[in-house]
């Protein structure tokens, strides 16, 4: 049902009721590294690209995935997702290994919030399993936005660290025995461009994207920023997340302990990640992992999940564009 | 909060460069790699007395990018870079990473359309400002001597 201009409630009960995760060599020593599923020893994974790599990785993640759930890729109706390369090259790659329907998505590093709110969406139309999946890999990354790798250069100090890594979760209206975290609605975000054109700042360009996006959300349901115990965004990092929390103090009061980052959590202070983790995967591989797993233990109730992307590409950054970018939000209740 | 404001937000938020700190490492590492390079240039000076110095020079050279040229291979020289900034750039060291680094990520397109065609992709621009530059520097030379 829509509610507002951007907000859909979700009527029929979509379960998130599986996730499988792997993470990169980094990632495995951050954090969350006791709550991924499996972590990658070295970044080819055995392949001969990155690229190749990245590919293997979803469609690992994928069947782990479906043989938690139990199920064969004949009972999935859709495998929803996208990454951060041209064409959707890991997405659609990985997609030709399994005999199910695809649709790559693409919303930058919020792509994993489309991707939910597409699959609840399907459920609606009377689909039964959806899997989203999202990636990303750092020499991927670096090597399409940035520099080759042994490039010696210097990042500057609002610099972000390209998370390498996969999440996929399987959502179903199927009833499940145990208490199942839900998707209980959804808000798609507008572009949002304030004019910053540094492509080594990408927190402080989303940060305006994640507060258009959170405040359309608590105005069209009706709740205060209160309603949930966390608001969690996907890579704003240490900058982008005070930058959102001064915006939305202007709105909602003091939320500051109740406003979170994928992309701050996942890496430790020592790992020199700069400003914090980014990238499609980021968002991905933190809902799949740890806040997935916490709210299945009860530790969280409700979360607003906000993955936020930067629409930018080398060559728009080059011809003097400023950088749009995009937030969506997806409540999960359990 | 209009486009205007935002930016003077986010330029006061930002975290600034510490330039004590990365003026004093690019000063420190990249005096460093001068000082390896003029060790060759005695070394070679020493071993090869009938060398003159352009000669020592240029052998030099050769022996700094393949220095340059090897960490970069044994992933090493990104690590400097990260701590030495310009300090690592701008030895000819610098120049050999800027060139062997889009060869070895390249290299997987396979050696025509990768290494070869991308080699130059990062070192192009400061080739063709030079060879412009030399071009330049010398009409302006050829045109004086004209009128000498």
């Amino acid at each position: 049902m829509k509610k507002g201009r951007q907000t859909y409630l979700v009527d029929k009960k979509v379960y998130i009721a599986y996730t499988a995760t792997i993470a990169g060599v980094d990632e495995g020593k951050g954090r969350l590294r006791d709550f991924f599923d499996y972590v990658i020893d070295e970044s080819e994974f055995g392949c001969k690209s990155h690229e190749k790599a990245e590919i293997k990785l979803r469609k690992h993640a994928i069947e782990s995935l479906l043989k938690n759930a139990g199920k064969n890729p004949a009972d999935v109706d859709a495998i929803l997702g996208g990454d951060l390369l041209n064409q959707l090259v890991p997405s659609g790659f990985s997609a030709r290994e399994f005999d199910v329907p695809f649709c790559g998505l693409y919303s930058a590093c919020a792509t994993f919030g489309q991707s939910l709110a597409t699959g609840a969406a399907l459920l609606c139309c009377g689909a039964q399993n959806v899997v989203c999946c999202t990636s990303s890999h750092f020499a991927t990354a670096e090597r399409q936005y940035r520099f080759p790798l042994e490039l010696g250069t210097q990042p500057p100090p609002t610099a972000q660290w390209t998370v390498t890594g996969v999440g996929c979760a399987l959502l179903t209206t199927e009833r499940q025995k145990f208490k199942c975290p839900k998707v209980t609605a959804f808000t798609l975000g507008k572009v949002i461009d304030m004019g910053l054109d540094d492509p080594n700042n990408m927190g402080a360009a989303m940060a305006p994207a994640a507060y258009d996006t959170i405040s359309a959300h608590l105005r069209e349901r009706g709740v205060g920023a209160d309603y949930y115990d966390l608001i969690v965004t996907g890579d704003l990092g240490k900058l982008g997340r005070e930058l959102l929390c001064s915006m939305l103090e202007q709105e909602c009061g003091a939320v500051k302990d109740r406003v979170n980052d994928c992309g701050c959590m996942i890496f430790k202070d020592r790992q020199k990640c700069g400003l914090g983790g980014s990238g499609a995967g980021c968002s991905s591989l933190v809902f799949c992992s740890y806040l997935y797993k916490t709210m299945k233990e009860g530790g969280l109730k409700r979360i607003l999940f906000v993955p936020t992307g930067a629409m930018l590409s080398k060559d728009s950054s080059l011809q003097g564009e400023s950088i749009p970018a995009i937030a969506h939000a997806v409540a999960i209740e359990i | 909060m209009d486009k205007k404001e935002y930016g003077e937000l986010v330029k006061q938020t930002s975290p600034k460069t510490k330039e004590g700190k990365t003026l004093f490492l690019a000063f420190a590492i990249g005096g460093l790699i001068c000082m390896i390079g003029q060790a060759f240039a005695d070394l070679l000076t020493a071993v090869i007395p009938s060398f003159d110095e352009k000669q020592i020079g240029a052998l030099t050279g050769v022996v700094m990018i393949f220095l340059g040229s090897l960490l970069t291979g044994l992933g090493v020289y990104d690590k400097i870079g990260y701590y030495a900034g310009a300090g690592s750039v701008l030895p000819i060291t610098g120049f050999a990473n800027s060139i062997v680094s889009p060869a070895i990520e390249y290299n997987k397109e396979g050696i025509v359309f990768g290494l070869m065609a991308k080699m130059f992709s990062i070192a192009g621009p400061v080739i063709v400002s030079g060879v412009s530059a030399s071009v330049a520097i010398g009409a302006v030379y050829y045109i004086i001597g004209l009128f000498r």
